[in-house]
């Protein structure tokens, strides 16, 4: 559509861009910036201020189902009219909070927040580029997602209350808007705000493919990417797939809603009275949706996964174990995750034959998966570990994902999932394996990036109580919620008061609870250290974790083009972890085997015989076009 | 040493693959937009295949626009070898032609929905029909969005700005506009087949 006028301004604005380096206002600085860097972190900065309300939405739920009885008057300030004169959270809202939360974690944190900040930070450092393919394509991308931000922001302050079918947001109840008082105008901005974002989410993944692809530095073959890089390609190739088809359900939901077409709607009946829809199929929404949704899921863990491998590897002081495996694993999860979105809707009056196809394509994502778990306990096995804090929620992500999988292959069994679809053993597991453990890859990054991003330090013991605080509450949290979900407590209940089997299990409701409180407030350790690092942190050194990878070649504070002079050629693979024989225990990606002669393998000194030919390639040097 | 030696005759390092990334992100987008229509082409089989599905002929005015949208694509690969080969003349004649077809096609899709509606098909009601509306209406709003990258090089053509040093805006635009004209055949067929 109009990227494609995109590109022809972005081409001129980056010829045009050599000519005026200097001249950059604070607008071009710091607003509408190109620069891939800032552009992180403005991703990241959004990430972070919406979890902020992510999280608080969950804890504001957590304690209308765990201490049901509990006064909320002291929340009235902030949420006005939602708290009745008793002190009681209005149902209607209930279901808002959690559609936004979800909504929110999935789509807001953990695709943009993370997939945004780290996609665009270590690409252009890590494969050695000046910039991203497009630099006007990726400034556009976070200006979209702010929009779908402000758009979805603004939706919690309707007066009927936000979206609040879900997030996965099926008709008939979104289609509507007699269904809820939140399919009103609360769903049409859902709606808004949601396409905005895939086109947010379409722009940034086309030019993080293309610049892996087109503009990786000398040297710097497939073979040699670092797996973060790997991670970011494999993610950005789904999101490229599965957010159109999103974009097509949500349209047709749209002239649904909008036109009165009948794509979703049939025979439905209110107050005694028909709706002219017929002939549509609410079925066909959820197979449209979970398409994208499932896919969704690898989006957010993928690049967690990724940034694991990179941080396990140097904090282990070990070559990563299975390199070849670690990528064909991520490939064989990405090629799973298009086949096998009907084990969402088991139970949707599918038929069993194809259920048990699904199932058995569900099952072996745990093959690749389980590669990848070993892979990173192997790498771990015998290592010089060093426990920063971006290593400790890297190891707390293995831990997370292992036990979070678990519950998956009980999941995805169609027979069991008749008793346990739509339980609080759901929602264990997916907070375990796909939420918490892209959070931890997310602070991992954070934790470990911070002195390339902020050119400070983090302060680690403060990160350490955090990581505690936070593994030890996560699993307080979820392992009892399972126990609830197998008890058959559904999810989306309002409060479980008037039933007479969840009366035993209601001191387990306020543990978790208990636990979610205090796990929300230890994020606050991070919130503090974090913004107090930015401006008051130690000074970081150029390669504070002695690592290999190419972003830590560049100057402690890149400016914009990343290198200053020459951009680094590569020779080797990242992982050159205490190789025998070598003075130090890591090799640098940019240090030939020509200067290594103590350490090199009989291979590879034949490799030296390429170097020069290596160098004399072409550069891809975006400022110094040929 | 002498394995060294041998291995270099052998094996030169490859070049890192690169390409004109502009051209790589077109092709990239081109994929996203596959996927929107294999999405809305998947669910409209399935919704097909539960019945209740109203059956119609389609006016044969899309017929004449498919054929019209086919000489387009023509013209625009007439008017990428004329800039190929600097005849400016030819190129600005090729590239007027181009577009006024594709503005004539959209003009012909608009007709087409009239007689769909003189025909009681309606975009409101048996999904059939609306189906129908959303293909043709999706195709027909990237043809606008591809006659504004047209218009691009277009004006750059008449400014003499394209010519066999600078392909690369006409390339981009051709590889575009000739896309939408496979996708419009496809549609076409797809809507023929499985009406």
């Amino acid at each position: 559509m109009s990227a494609i006028e995109g590109l022809e301004t972005a081409h001129h604005h980056e010829t045009e861009h050599e000519h005026h380096h200097e001249a950059q206002n604070f607008w071009q600085k710091y607003i509408f910036c190109e620069d891939h860097k800032v552009i992180a972190k403005q991703y990241l900065i959004t990430g972070i201020m919406w979890a902020v309300i992510g999280i608080s939405m969950s804890v504001i739920f957590r304690i209308q189902l765990g201490l049901p009885d509990s006064n909320l008057s002291w929340l009235k300030p902030i949420l006005g009219g939602w708290i009745s004169d008793s002190g009681k959270l209005d149902p209607n809202f209930y279901l808002a909070l959690v559609t936004m939360h979800g909504t929110i974690m999935v789509f807001f944190v953990l695709t943009a927040g993370l997939s945004g900040t780290f996609s665009n930070f270590l690409i252009p450092l890590q494969i050695g580029a000046r910039d991203m393919a497009s630099g006007f394509m990726n400034m556009l991308s976070y200006w979209f997602f702010f929009l779908a931000s402000v758009i979805m922001f603004a939706s919690l302050f309707l007066q009927a209350g936000p979206a609040a079918g879900g997030w996965v947001i099926y008709p008939p109840l979104s289609a509507l808007p007699q269904a809820h008082p939140g399919s009103g105008m609360g769903m049409t901005l859902w709606l808004a705000s949601m396409a905005l974002f895939i086109v947010s989410q379409l722009l940034g993944g086309i030019n993080y493919i293309t610049t892996v692809i087109n503009l990786r530095t000398r040297g710097m073959s497939f073979d040699r990417l670092p797996l973060t890089i790997w991670s970011f390609l494999i993610t950005a190739v789904l999101g490229l797939i599965s957010f159109p088809v999103l974009l097509s359900s949500v349209l047709l939901l749209i002239f649904d809603r909008h036109f009165g077409t009948s794509f979703y709607l049939s025979d439905i009946y209110i107050n005694g009275e028909a709706l002219p829809n017929v002939g549509g199929s609410p079925i066909l929404f959820q197979h449209l949706f979970w398409f994208l949704g499932h896919p969704e899921v690898y989006i957010v863990l993928l690049p967690g996964l990724g940034i694991t491998s990179e941080v396990i590897a140097t904090n282990s002081r070990k070559p990563i174990f299975g390199y070849r495996a670690m990528i064909a694993s991520m490939l064989g999860i990405a090629f799973l995750a298009f086949i096998v979105w009907a084990h969402h809707m088991f139970v949707t009056g599918m038929n069993p034959f194809l259920g048990s196809v699904f199932m058995f394509l569900t099952l072996i994502i745990a093959v690749p998966s389980a590669v990848k778990g070993f892979n990173y306990i192997t790498t771990l096995w015998k290592g010089n570990i060093v426990f920063t804090p971006g290593m400790l929620f890297s190891i707390g992500l293995v831990s997370l994902f292992v036990s979070g999988g678990l519950t998956g292959i009980i999941l995805g069994n169609s027979a069991l999932d008749i008793q346990l679809h739509d339980t609080y053993f759901v929602v264990a597991h997916f907070h375990l394996v796909m939420g918490a453990a892209s959070a931890f890859g997310l602070f991992a990054g954070v934790y470990h990036w911070f002195p390339k991003m902020f050119g400070r330090m983090m302060n680690t013991t403060l990160g350490q109580i955090h990581f505690w605080l936070t593994f030890i509450g996560i699993y307080l949290v979820f392992i009892p919620m399972h126990y609830v979900g197998i008890a058959g407590f559904p999810r989306r209940y309002y409060q479980f008061t008037s039933y007479d089997f969840t009366h035993k299990f209601m001191d387990m409701n306020m543990f978790i609870s208990i636990a979610a409180i205090l796990s929300f407030l230890a994020q606050f350790i991070f919130l503090w250290n974090f913004f107090y690092s930015i401006f008051k942190g130690r000074r970081a050194p150029q390669n504070p974790w002695n690592s290999n990878t190419l972003e830590w070649t560049a100057p402690i504070n890149p400016g914009h083009g990343n290198w200053v002079g020459e951009i680094p050629a590569v020779y080797r693979w990242s992982y050159d972890y205490s190789k025998p024989g070598a003075k130090e225990d890591f090799i640098p990606q940019n240090i030939p085997y020509s200067q290594t002669l103590e350490s090199n393998f009989p291979h590879e000194n034949e490799l030296i015989a390429t170097e020069k030919a290596i160098e004399s390639q072409n550069y891809n040097d975006q400022f110094n076009a040929h | 040493m002498e394995s060294v030696q041998q291995y270099k005759v052998d094996k030169e390092p490859q070049a890192t693959l690169a390409m004109d990334p502009m051209k790589f992100i077109l092709w990239l987008f081109l994929v996203s937009i596959i996927m929107l229509f294999a999405s809305q082409c998947s669910a409209y089989l399935v919704r097909r295949a539960e019945g209740n599905w109203l059956e119609f002929e389609m006016p044969k005015i899309f017929w004449y626009s498919t054929g019209v949208l086919l000489m387009s694509s023509a013209a625009m690969q007439w008017a990428f070898f004329s800039a190929k080969k600097d005849q400016f003349k030819q190129l600005k004649v090729a590239i007027s032609i181009t577009f006024v077809l594709g503005l004539a096609f959209l003009w012909m899709q608009f007709e087409g929905w009239k007689e769909l509606v003189a025909m009681n098909v309606y975009f409101v009601g048996n999904p059939s029909g609306s189906f129908f509306y959303v293909f043709t209406g999706l195709h027909g709003f990237h043809i606008i969005s591809g006659l504004i990258v047209l218009l691009y090089s277009l004006t750059a053509a008449f400014k003499l700005k394209v010519h066999a040093k600078n392909l690369r805006r006409i390339q981009i635009c051709a590889t575009y506009w000739h896309f939408l004209d496979l996708l419009w055949l496809y549609l076409f067929v797809f809507l023929l087949t499985f009406n």
